[in-house]
């Protein structure tokens, strides 16, 4: 019988910060100039130059720290990591070593190593047969991006799946775009994310050799990588070998994976201290400054929709995943007068006179309205998940989805021609109640208007109601349809199955 | 001291070229400058906190600000091999 | 009127605001001096008092590096005026358009786009900069013969050397070419040159002086510093030098110490000076123990008293600079590969643009101590080298700090030995190492420190090094002054100096092996 192994994989993340200029230097950050128009002679390591640490960069990072719920460093302290590479400017990179800003914290299952600050590096280019020098093809650097501001992100060895690291990362992703930190655009480079990966037999503590596999820049690729990481150091264990340490590159397209390792060896970084950034204390109104900007956070804001709102997990953590989805769901909330009590209502709606009459069900049927019915509507078919589908820059107000949801509760249009009317408004925006007037999507009311239509349907299916005299009672879904047919889809299924048996006295 | 395979590795890390008749010479010499300097393995220094500054940094972190960067031009100016799309170097795949 | 290059800098400038002097015939005469120097003390020489404050290359005039055109606060008072001053500058300092390669092959040609805060400074207030000056490769050296564009001669004997780093800084000085320069002190780069070539040399303290725009050595060591004819020039210079932080540099902390003015001392009535019996055991010369004695006695009857100290780790300083520096200089000068600026030797491949460019760049010094700093730093060393020698510099720092509870200053001779001959140290990197073991341990402890000439040993100058507490300038500079008039020492080398064969004869009865 083979030993059945489990990964344990701890994730390190780049994020780029959303500072106006470099870490280092004034030069203004970039996507997309021109190259090599973005660099000064600090960014470019131009000899005698010096670097200047860029006060913004630290906030946000004790924002993340805050956030994280790690300990905060109250020195900045930077260390020279040094490698030769066309994209390094320097010879170093000027990151922290031992005392980074923000040690431990944790974030949902997952325990935090550390958060640092550090500078990103250039942009390289491979030409290759396009451009050669000598016997060789070219390569171009472009130091645009070269200084960027980046806090790197290190988790402990908590997680135990692909699934679990790219669900995990998409929570840290939602909390750095809440923070307002960081655009943390994976494709563009803004959220980068590093795996260690090791295996061990299922049930035991240890940690088996870890391999590093890099910058995965999507969700998808992510769980892709480790899958096949995981999948090859059980090959090699299971096939008695050893997993060796080294740096790996997962290519999405041939799903094969391949050692980075360099031709001069093992990595020694000499890490020394930084000696043209002395220790400088953190400027106390900075903790101040940081600290009032940082807003209710998706874990949070989930834990009050179950707990206040009522709403169930799914719902919950949609809306709180998706900030624009739950700022809005607030507002039409609000509108319908079903707040939770002790909660402050958003700025700028109007609440209605009377407090809806059972606000816990009416936020749940908002809930459903906003995350079934209408991102449904508004997300184009080939969008990316999280980019579109804002209904705050949609036509339908917050009071208009409250007004809806109210005639459907009030049973004054059916749920499915709330659907309609959710068209027209999506369509042209307006008030439902008008919509419901002018396309005559008005439920049809109790027995007298729509008990000759339900015995219409009845006496053109003689086999349908042969069946239900008999006790066999499927069939009826014939009638409601017929009827649903007929209304234009204004009656409520439930009445016409109640009137059906009325009428056939069952 | 200092054997010529470490020299080697250490002007590996330097990305120095070193010539093969430069080796030993570089050997020599450095195990002769590290043999003074050993002197200070022979000093007490438990518990003593290293120095890396002799300044206490103000904390004048710097405001974020642009600057006016320089234009491509001036960027690539002083380079030994640059074009429009940035400076030229062999490609490290190659 | 009498020549203006015969006047010391405090005097031309007087002369300049009184209308007796004008300031392009004060540069022109400098200028033509200069071009007929014989001691290759310059790299580049401006064609005019204009010429390094216009030579900008497109795209880059009027940008800043950082921030809006800095603005310098200059001394309002007229006695410290700049103003025409010609200065000349050690090569490591950027200015804008000018050829600047801190003396290495890697970077001849290389124009920077940004200027040195300090010649900025200087320029603010009215100075001009006459030329770049002969160092050793990134200040790397102490006789100034590691240099891409040639050894510099000592003007009082052209068989021997000048000092360095900042050897073309002290030489020209020496040599009436720049009424005062520029130089550089990371162990004793501006004070030893001094002492050798019979000037003044200062080196501030630590982070008083920003160092932006200068090509680095060592980031925790380098400071800035001024070579002069006499303590006036010198204390001018520095009024310019130091002011408010520079926003470019984290090290730059400002002026903290007394208002700097020019030192008018000629007593030295309650001054305690330290004299640290632990450094001036061995490996002194005799003549220059001589010199040193000498200036204590005058430093006595001038109302000074001398106490016996110890700095009982200064003669560990060596040790840990000797890791420090390397340490610090292997990771500064990792930005030289060849692909944004600089020469690259031609190469296939990547890793062999890295390592051909590199050699091929920098000279044998430069390579031997980039080797024994990334050694210092590798992994299973760092402890052992780097970590320990910050952990003697911590108590560097504590044997100044527990001196300077006795005493005000402390002296030393500048350097062990006067200037010796050309190449005669080349082959022994320690003895050439040796040459700096007075004035390292300053340098390790970021406290200032001065050389005046105090003598002569046969024929050839010797220093005096006088040092303080941090921002103790003003308290230096003044009995420093009052030394120097008392001493009266004539800065002034022989008419043609030792040339050639005519020297050797001198040169023997010096130097000798007795420092190696």
């Amino acid at each position: 019988m083979s030993t059945a192994y489990e990964p344990v994989i701890g994730l390190e993340i780049h994020v780029q910060l959303g500072t106006r200029t470099k870490m280092f230097c004034g030069c203004e950050l970039s996507f997309g100039d021109p190259p090599n128009t973005h660099t000064c002679p600090v960014c470019l390591g131009m000899p005698g130059t010096l670097p200047t640490i860029n006060r913004e960069a630290v906030r946000l990072g004790l924002m993340i720290g805050m956030a994280l719920g790690g300990e905060l460093d109250d020195r900045l302290v930077f260390h020279r990591k040094s490698y030769f590479y066309p994209d390094l400017p320097k010879g170093y990179q000027i990151s922290q070593f031992d005392r980074p800003l923000v040690s431990g914290g944790s974030l949902g299952d997952v325990r935090l190593e550390r958060v640092h600050l550090e500078e990103d590096a250039a942009k390289l280019t491979h030409l290759g047969e396009s451009g050669r020098i000598g016997g060789s093809t070219a390569s171009v650097v472009d130091y645009n991006r070269g200084g960027t501001p980046l806090a790197e992100i290190v988790t402990r060895p908590d997680i135990h799946s692909a699934e679990q690291a790219s669900s995990w990362l998409r929570l840290l992703r939602e909390t750095l775009r809440q923070l307002g930190v960081s655009d943390v655009n994976m494709e563009e480079g803004s959220l980068r994310c590093d795996a260690n990966i090791s295996i061990r037999p299922v049930g035991t503590d240890g940690l088996g050799t870890k391999t590093e596999l890099k910058n995965m820049n999507s969700f998808r690729f992510i769980e892709q990588g480790i899958n096949a990481e995981v999948a090859r150091q059980t090959r090699i264990v299971q096939d008695g070998g050893r997993v060796e340490q080294e740096t790996l590159h997962f290519d999405p397209r041939s799903g094969s994976i391949t050692s980075l390792r360099s031709k001069e060896g093992s990595h020694d970084y000499r890490y020394f201290p930084e000696p043209d950034l002395p220790p400088v204390a953190v400027p106390t109104e900075l903790f101040d400054l940081a600290r009032a900007a940082i807003p209710e956070l998706p874990l949070d804001r989930e834990a009050r929709y179950v707990d206040v709102h009522g709403l169930n997990d799914e719902s919950a953590r949609l809306l709180a995943f998706r900030r624009e989805l739950g700022d809005y769901y607030e507002a039409t909330v609000a509108a319908a007068g079903a707040t939770p009590d002790g909660e402050a209502a958003p700025d700028g709606v109007t609440r209605p006179a009377e407090p809806a009459d059972d606000p816990a069900d009416t936020r749940r049927q908002i809930a459903n309205w906003i995350g079934n019915d209408l991102v449904r509507r508004l997300t184009a078919e080939d969008a990316d998940d999280d980019a579109a589908g804002d209904p705050q820059a949609s036509k339908v107000t917050p009071q208009a989805l409250a007004a809806l949801v109210a005639l459907v509760r009030a049973k004054s249009i059916t749920r499915k021609a709330g659907g309609q009317v959710l068209d027209a408004l999506v369509a042209e925006g307006g008030e439902p109640a008008a919509i419901v007037e002018r396309d005559g999507l008005a439920a049809i009311g109790g027995g007298d208007e729509l008990r000759p239509v339900v015995q219409a349907a009845l006496d053109a299916n003689p086999d349908v109601v042969e069946k239900l005299r008999s006790g066999n009672m499927k069939p009826i879904g014939v009638i409601v349809g017929a009827v649903m047919k007929e209304t234009r889809g204004r009656a409520d299924a439930g009445a016409v199955t109640q009137l059906a048996r009325e009428i056939l006295g069952l | 001291m200092i054997d010529r395979d470490t020299v080697r590795h250490v002007a590996a890390l330097s990305r120095l070229e070193l010539h093969d008749d430069e080796v030993e010479p570089m050997a020599r010499e450095l195990s002769a400058v590290l043999g003074h300097i050993e002197t200070i393995a022979e000093l007490d220094l438990d518990g003593v906190a290293p120095t890396t500054d002799v300044v206490v940094a103000r904390s004048g972190l710097r405001p974020d600000e642009p600057h006016v960067s320089l234009t491509r031009d001036a960027a690539v100016d002083q380079a030994p091999d640059a074009s429009d799309d940035g400076f030229r170097v062999p490609s490290p795949q190659a | 009127m009498t020549d203006p290059t015969t006047l010391s800098a405090v005097d031309q400038v007087a002369a300049l605001r009184a209308g007796d002097l004008d300031a392009a015939g004060l540069f022109a005469a400098y200028r033509e001096r200069a071009a007929a120097d014989d001691t290759n003390s310059f790299t580049w020489l401006a064609d005019g008092p204009d010429d390094a404050a216009a030579a900008v290359p497109d795209g880059a005039r009027a940008r800043s590096v950082d921030g809006p055109e800095p603005t310098f606060d200059v001394p309002a008072d007229d006695a410290l005026s700049v103003r025409g001053l010609p200065v000349a500058v050690k090569d490591l300092f950027c200015v804008t358009g000018v050829p600047t390669a801190s003396c290495s092959e890697l970077l001849r040609g290389y124009r920077p786009p940004h200027t040195a805060t300090a010649v900025a400074r200087l320029q603010a207030g009215g100075a001009t900069v006459l030329g770049k000056t002969n160092q050793d490769e990134f200040a790397m050296g102490s006789s100034n013969e590691n240099s891409a564009f040639g050894a510099v001669l000592n003007p009082w004997d052209r068989t021997r050397v000048p000092g360095g780093s900042s050897g073309g800084s002290a030489a020209a000085v020496a040599a009436g070419l720049a009424p005062v320069a520029l130089g550089t002190d990371t162990g004793g780069s501006v004070r030893q040159p001094a002492a050798l070539c019979g000037v003044v040399g200062l080196k501030p303290t630590y982070g008083s002086v920003s160092r932006f725009g200068m090509i680095a050595f060592a980031s925790s060591l380098d400071q800035a510093g001024v070579l002069a004819r006499d303590v006036r020039d010198a204390a001018l210079v520095l009024a310019h030098l130091t002011g408010a932080a520079d926003p470019r540099d984290s090290t730059s902390i400002g002026w903290q110490g007394d208002a700097l003015g020019l030192p008018s001392a000629d007593r030295l009535d309650g001054l305690r000076i330290g004299v640290p019996t632990d450094l001036l055991g061995e490996g002194i010369d005799p003549g220059v123990r001589a010199s040193f004695d000498a200036a204590l006695r005058t430093a006595e009857e001038l109302g000074a008293s001398i106490v016996e100290i110890t700095l009982p780790h200064a003669r560990h300083a060596l040790a840990a600079y000797y890791v420090i520096a390397p340490a610090e200089a292997s990771s500064n000068l990792a930005r030289f590969d060849g692909v944004r600026y600089g020469n690259r030797a031609a190469a296939d491949d990547l890793v062999s643009l890295y390592t051909r460019t590199r050699h091929d760049g920098f000279g044998p010094e430069v390579r031997r101590r980039i080797m024994l700093g990334t050694f210092a730093l590798s992994a299973g060393y760092y402890d052992a080298y780097y970590g320990r020698a910050q952990q003697v510099r911590t108590k560097v720092v504590e044997d100044f700090a527990t001196a300077h509870e006795q005493v005000d200053l402390i002296a030393t001779p500048t350097s062990p030995t006067v200037a010796w001959g050309l190449g005669e140290r080349t082959d022994d990197p320690w003895a050439m190492y040796r040459a700096d073991v007075m004035t390292l341990p300053q340098s390790l402890a970021g406290v200032p420190a001065i050389s005046i000439p105090c003598g002569l040993d046969d024929g050839l100058p010797v220093g005096l090094q006088l040092s303080g507490p941090a921002f103790g300038e003003p308290r230096i500079l003044d009995a420093a002054h009052a030394l120097e008039r008392a001493i009266g020492f004539d800065g002034t080398p022989p008419r043609s100096g030792r040339t050639g064969e005519g020297g050797a004869g001198g040169a023997d009865a010096t130097s000798g092996g007795g420092a190696a």
